[in-house]
């Protein structure tokens, strides 16, 4: 085992070398080789070639340590290995595989420096290094920030091109015929007779086999599956209700379980009266929890009745109690002493909007909840010496960390086995449901139980996206867009989900102002400041993050200064972006959409641009204004990643991004009242139906060098683009956001 | 009481007032209904009674009066329903929490509708909730299905 272990940690250094190190900071501890998480009670046959290949008779595991949230992560992470291992996907098996630092990802940290995507040269390059190493050195296993195909598309070819040349080398053992004369197809071994050894009958051979280092990934134009439409390996589950989440867990002799706590996020509990609810059918123990109690019960909905059953008297919020009070908050941040970041500052803004006729607007946009269909569930089996996790999660590490914590079990007694989850949108980048869960466990040591969240509990428990507002200054000269100066006030998602994680926040939190300071623009005199709101309901990453918000405030007010220059608001924004790549995505989107062209009676379009995750994503809405309303007809996308890894998974995350975005867009709001939030279920937190969604018509481009990842930029040009498009067809700037507070939709 | 669900008869001791969906799913096992709201609101937990498609959260068990399908009574992975292998064709789902219910709707809409206009279409499946916005192939899948079921 020892020489396996040494051989394996040689072969994974090789495919995690991508990036060779070189700086300064963490030098030693980056170069320190990666323990092969798969090598722990490795069965008798069973090879693990590098951490992501695990082979044994019955067949080829791909480990896909992202989670799936939706996005496609598994598919894309199999697809990734196979590729260069040479098995189809449907050869295989995936499996999330354990918390690892080899996991670790490093690119996902690139977001938190002050360095724009589209930075070029010594600093920025460092600024990818840096984001390697750091990930590297925490081991931070993430799912976010668009970050898996970046992440995973050299490490996991080389992962499946080390494995493939392994197995080479132990045929060649196998039957003396020399690795030049062999080749691979489809999970085999192919001789020069044309017999086939299959990878699966080579795993002993190759467990024993020094690992082929020296390997070159194959040119594009060899590519099988990457780049080509593929059938997502979770495709016939997720279509035949086979498909097993976290929600769907069952035990032997497992128990049911849900929790309630204060709505008032941190109010904490004064008393309550669980009389009523102790004494229902099926309700096995009421226990205290933080911040409220678990129900135990033989049945979920048993459980969720008895929550209901309990009367609480619930702390104060420890925030303002009222939406109003917090706008307050909001509108006094914009102070030199609250100021945040100023990475944004061309020209001379002061001067120029002292001296010229200025525009000034006022933007907000309120509290967002995740809200993914599958509530927050976790599965626990704590017993004295070890704890056992099943959930859906993005942070099985950190997970793992919080959870001894709570126990005091060691983090290696700590078990995380990660399901499948039904959406997330930033949500499982938390653990305060896996806690509770454990928290209620603790009451029944011994026994598994499965906590399930209600809807309610779902919707008013969230670490929402915060509320921004924004004040906008500008001028326009000579029918140009002259200066702009945005500033931006919103509390930290960063500091407030890093404490959690028990992380610490240094420096300006760059999601203040992603999506706005960052933008390829070139204006005189341009200005982008963060204000950082003091935290109130503590917030997390939603669906794009910062830009989420910032494509609406940045996006739309660049909008009205186009119309005050009266320059065409295409062809002003392709002016000003210097972006090559940017700009082919504004010229795409005008050819698709047919930009100019006249529309009919009571018909516009808008057109907008964000550029999020490194991708520059511009779309054009089209709408109708009828007598019921407006009715959006139409959404022209382009967007650029460098590589399309999966044609038709590519199309159903930019149509879903859009959607996303549309839908908060038009009708999401978290507003709070008495510290709670008013909306607690999709009755009140209304989202997009099918017959008010438009034709969504996608275009992908790949100019750039940059490989990036899809599941986010395409929402946070959607809102501006919609209420562009109203401005359009009605005269009316809406700077509010859900937009149905001011106009009706169909 | 009685339950006939996919064709098998069970004998189950609970209260009247659960809904069918915590019986097939806590107590049955039957997993292919989702919980996603509890009210009636996002169709995750859509069956057939009789080949209407009901909201199984908010269906009392004691009101039940036929034979239910679930999804894994519509069609399995090797003898797919002709919604099943549309769903397929155009790989509607992402996350497919909200598609057991979403498949569901769709069959029992299609069952009634043979030839469903686009109109038809959003009418019917607008009860149905995807965060991750799946709609436009939603919109697609049941135009093949439809084509499908009629023999075309």
């Amino acid at each position: 085992m020892g020489r396996i272990k040494t051989i394996a940690r040689r072969t994974f250094l090789i495919g995690s070398a991508a990036i060779a190190g070189g700086v300064a900071f963490g030098y030693y501890a980056y170069q320190k080789p990666i323990e092969n998480p798969l090598l722990d009670g490795l069965a008798e046959g069973q090879a693990a070639l590098t951490p992501y290949v695990l082979i044994d008779e019955s067949g080829i595991t791909l480990i896909t340590p992202r989670a799936d949230v939706g996005q496609g992560a598994y598919s894309v992470q199999a697809a990734l290995i196979a590729e260069e291992l040479d098995v189809r996907l449907d050869q295989i098996r995936v499996d999330p595989g354990v918390p690892s630092a080899a996991y670790y990802n490093g690119k996902v940290a690139f977001e938190g420096f002050p360095l724009a995507a589209t930075a070029t040269g010594f600093l920025a390059d460092k600024g990818r290094i840096a984001s390697d190493v750091a990930g590297k050195l925490i081991g931070l296993q993430l799912t976010g920030g668009s970050s898996t195909v970046p992440d995973a598309y050299e490490k996991l070819r080389m992962a499946g091109a080390v494995a493939r040349a392994t197995l080479l080398k132990a045929a060649e053992h196998k039957t003396g015929v020399a690795v030049a004369k062999l080749t691979t197809k489809d999970g085999a071994v192919i001789l020069p007779d044309g017999t086939e050894i299959s990878y699966t009958s080579l795993a002993p051979i190759a467990a024993v086999t020094d690992p082929v280092v020296q390997v070159r990934l194959k040119p594009v134009s060899d590519w099988r599956y990457l780049g080509k439409d593929m059938q997502r390996v979770d495709i016939v589950a997720k279509s035949t209700g086979t498909q097993s989440y976290g929600i769907d867990t069952v035990m032997d002799g497992m128990v049911y379980a849900t929790v309630r706590t204060n709505p008032r996020i941190g109010g904490g509990v004064k008393g309550y009266d669980d009389g009523a609810a102790k004494a229902m059918r099926g309700v096995q123990a009421v226990v205290p929890i933080t911040g409220g109690i678990g129900v135990i019960a033989d049945n979920t909905w048993r459980a969720f009745q008895a929550a209901l059953a309990v009367d609480f008297e619930w702390g104060a919020a420890p925030y303002p109690p009222t939406s109003d009070e917090m706008w307050a908050v909001v509108g006094n941040s914009f102070t030199s002493s609250l100021q945040d970041s100023q990475f944004k500052d061309d020209g001379d803004v002061e001067t120029t909007l002292n001296e010229a006729d200025i525009l000034e607007a006022q933007y907000r946009i309120p509290y967002l909840a995740h809200a993914p269909l599958e509530p927050m569930t976790a599965t626990i089996l704590l017993t004295d010496t070890r704890l056992d996790i099943w959930t859906a999660t993005q942070i099985p590490r950190f997970m793992q960390v919080n959870a001894a914590k709570l126990t005091g079990l060691d983090a290696d007694d700590v078990h995380v086995h990660v399901l499948m989850s039904g959406g997330s949108f930033g949500r499982r980048l938390e653990d305060d449901y896996v806690q509770q869960a454990i928290e209620v466990a603790g009451a029944i040591k011994g026994t598994p139980v499965k906590m399930t969240w209600a809807r309610e509990e779902d919707m008013t428990h969230d670490f929402p996206r915060p509320m921004q507002m924004s004040r906008a200054r500008g001028s326009v000269k000579d029918g140009q867009v002259y200066a702009y100066d945005l500033g931006i006030a919103a509390q930290s998602v960063t500091a407030s989900q890093l404490s959690r994680i028990g992380q610490p926040a240094l420096g300006p939190d760059m999601m203040i102002v992603a999506g706005a300071w960052d933008q390829p623009f070139s204006i005189p005199h341009y200005r982008v400041t963060g204000y950082r709101v003091p935290e109130m309901v503590p917030v997390s990453s939603w669906r794009s993050v910062g830009a989420s918000g910032n494509g609406f405030l940045h996006d739309c007010f660049l909008d009205e200064l186009i119309h005050a220059a009266g320059a065409d608001p295409l062809q002003e924004r392709l002016r000003l972006c210097w972006h090559e790549p940017s700009r082919k995505v504004l010229e795409a989107v005008g050819e698709m959409s047919n930009w100019g062209s006249d529309l009919g009676a009571n018909r516009a379009r808008g057109v907008a641009f964000t550029l999020s995750f490194g991708v520059p994503v511009a779309e054009v809405v089209e709408i109708t204004n009828t007598s019921d309303g407006i009715r959006i007809d139409k959404v022209y996308v382009v967007a650029e990643v460098g590589k399309i890894m999966d044609p038709v998974n590519f199309e159903n995350q930019v149509q879903g991004g859009v959607i996303w975005g549309l839908s908060h867009a038009i009708m999401g709001e978290l507003s709070f009242d008495d510290g709670v939030a008013e909306q607690d279920n999709f009755d009140t937190y209304e989202v997009l139906r099918l017959y008010q969604t438009p034709e969504i018509i996608v275009q992908g481009l790949e100019n750039s060098t940059q490989i990036r990842g899809i599941g986010e930029p395409s929402v946070p040009p959607a809102a501006p683009a919609l209420a562009n498009a109203i401005f359009a067809a009605t005269g009316k700037r809406i700077r509010e956001l859900p937009l149905n507070k001011h106009i009706d939709f169909i | 009481m009685q339950l006939s669900v996919n064709g098998k008869s069970y004998d189950i001791d609970v209260e009247d007032d659960m809904p069918l969906l915590w019986v097939l799913r806590d107590e049955l096992g039957i997993h292919g209904p989702k919980y996603g709201c509890g009210i009636a609101q996002c169709g995750a937990c859509t069956v057939h009674i009789d080949g209407e498609a009901v909201r199984s959260c908010s269906y009392a068990v004691g009101d039940v009066q036929g034979a239910i399908t679930t999804i894994e009574g519509l069609g399995t992975p090797d003898a797919l329903h002709a919604v099943q292998a549309a769903w397929i064709t155009h790989q509607v789902a992402q996350c497919g929490y909200c598609q057991s219910g979403q498949i569901m709707e769709a069959a029992a809409f299609l069952a009634g509708n043979a030839n469903p206009t686009d109109t038809d279409i959003d009418d019917a499946m607008s009860s149905n909730l995807c965060r991750c916005g799946t709609y436009p192939r939603i919109r697609a899948a049941i135009k093949t299905a439809a084509a499908t079921l009629r023999g075309a």
